[in-house]
């Protein structure tokens, strides 16, 4: 069974939720990105979805801009952030580690050759953010042979008719982005992410995972009553953003808010 | 041999040219995309939207634009005649204007109150905010903070018209940022505002209704070609930088096997280097700004910096029907660098009168190459996209002049 599918499987038996960080590989250098994995993992993720910098972000907001820039500061190729997977996978056999990116990199290096590459690294799922399902025939396929999924995203301007297409082809879990902009955006409405996740829900068992708008404990532990995973990802990166030049601190920060939420989470459900 | 009449009709329903084009957004954005090709579909087949886009082209635009014999740039290259078609002389000063009132009604027709656009010369940004006037939209444009330094006076044009001018400084500052900025505004406030793309980019169906708001261009050259010369032209020129003004021309004759077609893209300072912005020359397929399309990319997929004199050409993608017609063999791709651009917008300027856009004057250095190799009972049409008095300050700056 893939790791992410046995992820939620053991969760539903504890009736936790699960935490999804986000990093962007190599932010704020190469070096550093596979001890922030592991950092992740201590402090409560569940999943981790890690970013392919990308020199032309159009989803997001100005903080993961900024990763990348840092990332491709350093040159950071999509080859160079599955290697940080195979590092990471040398230690930590378990953990279901998702790619979240935009296509142009794997259209480059060519589907065939970066499914093969991913699943040797050990990657579990991979992300498109600029790949609806209408588009992702190929690239599905050449992961699905070789025992990895493909994440779609789901938003508030989904209408019915497209959500029953996304959740045909969903696979490991829905990514619900909860409110209409870029990454870093404004607090979301938990009321109105519920009613969407009640929607979603009766076209699907695929676990809905919530992102974008959630900062810390208070808004993690709102989530994680009303979907399957809560997703964070520009609240860490900023904690990249104001330590750059400082390891440990970028890893107590990073920690710090992931039990933050992790405890919040918990204790909500 | 390709069955051009097949190709005429592409997009296929899901806005795909061969392998180029389609729609690579994020979800956001996936409905209101829906939205507007089905908005489209019904007003491109509605008599009374079509005759309200002519009225406006006719009565606001000034169209149809001239198809000028250019007589001494013709014995000044002493090869085929050379007709230009000149665009430049439609209100706002480019073609830009052709896409921007198509578009602007269908905003109307949304309802949505707000619209926004990309800009890189600035002139599809005037010819937005010039339509938004005039339909009392509030206008936000998004312009590269290098544009805007080197393209000063439509900036101000732009505020004059009541448009707010956002300065874009992320990435590299040029085209290509504004218009991801462009899409991040967009994906916030999809809802009340309505996105005018400036070139046949983009994801679908952009392509398709941008090309077929600057048809215009072609359909009236052929009729102006048979009613000057009694016959086709054999050959036609235009710039690319997305390609809006050149898909406008070419698409009408793309049936018309006689008749040789050549897209100009920007050669900076030459294909050798990596300063240029020519996708369809020097790139390779990949997916940049929803759709799939040739691109100036690195090995690794990351998106290359460009480099030319002229913003409106300073773009790394260009529209996927291009990338397809390329592929095709139907369009040759060439390339004219800054400093035969520069030349030749001189040349037009001091025998012809006409002072063309940095972006046109590719097309001028290009077609009076082409005209020179041709026989003088020959016809080459270039398309005068835009004149050039908002690079008055660039040409002089590089000419060493302060003004």
């Amino acid at each position: 069974m893939n790791r992410i599918d046995r992820c939620f499987k053991a969760l539903k038996t504890t009736g936790k939720k699960a935490l999804i960080p986000y990093i962007t590989g190599g932010d704020p250098r190469p070096g550093l990105t596979v001890e922030l994995m592991h950092c992740l993992v201590e402090s409560g993720a569940d999943i981790i979805e890690i970013g392919v910098p990308f020199s032309d972000p159009m989803a997001d907001g100005p903080v993961i801009q900024l990763a990348c820039e840092r990332a491709l500061a350093h040159n950071t190729s999509l080859r160079d952030v599955l290697n940080m997977v195979k590092t990471f996978r040398q230690t930590d056999a378990n953990t279901a580690v998702a790619l979240m990116g935009y296509l142009n990199p794997i259209e480059v290096m060519g589907y065939a050759p970066f499914a093969a590459l991913a699943s040797e690294s050990g990657v579990d799922a991979v992300l498109v953010v600029d790949m609806p399902p209408e588009e992702s025939a190929d690239l599905s396929a050449a992961l699905k042979s070789l025992g990895m999924q493909s994440i779609f995203l789901m938003a508030p301007t989904t209408p019915d008719k497209r959500a029953d297409l996304i959740c045909g082809q969903g696979e490991g879990y829905l990514y619900y982005v909860s409110v209409k902009g870029v990454t870093g955006s404004a607090a979301l409405d938990v009321a109105d992410v519920k009613a969407n996740l009640d929607r979603i829900r009766s076209k699907t068992d695929l676990p809905l995972a919530v992102g974008f708008g959630i900062k810390d404990g208070a808004t993690a532990a709102a989530v994680a009553k009303v979907a399957d995973a809560v997703i964070v990802g520009s609240a860490l990166v900023n904690c990249v953003a104001r330590n750059v030049n400082d390891d440990a601190l970028i890893k107590s920060e990073l920690s710090g808010i992931m039990r933050q939420m992790r405890a919040a989470m918990d204790a909500a459900v | 041999m390709t069955d051009l009449k097949a190709v005429t009709e592409l997009p296929t329903k899901t806005g795909h040219f061969g392998p180029y084009g389609g729609r690579f957004v994020s979800e956001t954005l996936m409905s209101a995309l829906d939205d507007l090709s089905e908005l489209y579909e019904r007003l491109s087949k509605d008599p009374e939207f079509q005759a309200e886009y002519d009225y406006d082209l006719a009565h606001y635009v000034g169209r149809p634009s001239p198809l000028y014999f250019a007589e001494r740039l013709t014995q000044h290259v002493g090869g085929a005649k050379i007709y230009l078609k000149r665009e430049d002389l439609n209100h706002t000063g480019a073609h830009k204007v052709n896409n921007t009132i198509g578009q602007a009604l269908l905003a109307k027709h949304t309802g949505k109150p707000k619209v926004i656009a990309e800009t890189g010369a600035g002139q599809h940004g005037v010819a937005t905010a010039t339509v938004a006037a005039r339909l009392g939209l509030q206008c936000t444009i998004f312009m590269g903070a290098t544009d805007i330094e080197r393209q000063k006076l439509n900036v101000y044009r732009m505020r004059l018209l009541g448009a707010e001018v956002v300065s874009v400084s992320s990435g590299t500052a040029t085209l290509k940022d504004a218009m991801n900025e462009a899409m991040r505004h967009w994906v916030t406030h999809v809802d009340d505002t309505f996105y005018i793309i400036g070139t046949a980019a983009g994801p679908h169906p952009y392509p398709k209704l941008v090309r077929d708001f600057q048809a215009i261009i072609g359909r009236e050259t052929k009729r102006q070609s048979m009613a000057l010369e009694g016959r086709l032209p054999d050959a036609l020129v235009a710039c690319i930088g997305g390609g809006s003004n050149a898909i406008g021309m070419f698409y009408p004759f793309i049936e018309d096997e006689s008749v040789a077609m050549y897209g100009v893209e920007a050669g900076g300072h030459g294909l050798d280097g990596d300063d240029h912005a020519a996708p369809l020359c020097k790139g390779k397929p990949g997916v940049l700004h929803g759709n799939r399309t040739y691109l100036m990319a690195d090995e690794n997929g990351q998106i290359m910096p460009t480099h030319s004199v002229s913003a409106g050409l300073d773009y790394p993608g260009v529209g996927p029907e291009h990338s397809y017609l390329k592929d095709i063999g139907r369009v040759n791709y060439v390339a004219a660098t800054d400093q035969e651009a520069l030349d030749a917008f001189h040349v037009l300027t001091e025998i012809e009168g006409i002072i063309p856009a940095l972006e046109s004057s590719h097309a001028v250095a290009f077609g009076m190459k082409q005209a020179a190799k041709m026989d003088k009972d020959k016809i080459l049409v270039i398309n005068l996209s835009g004149r050039g008095d908002k690079d008055i300050h660039t040409v002089a700056a590089i000419d060493g002049i302060e003004i």
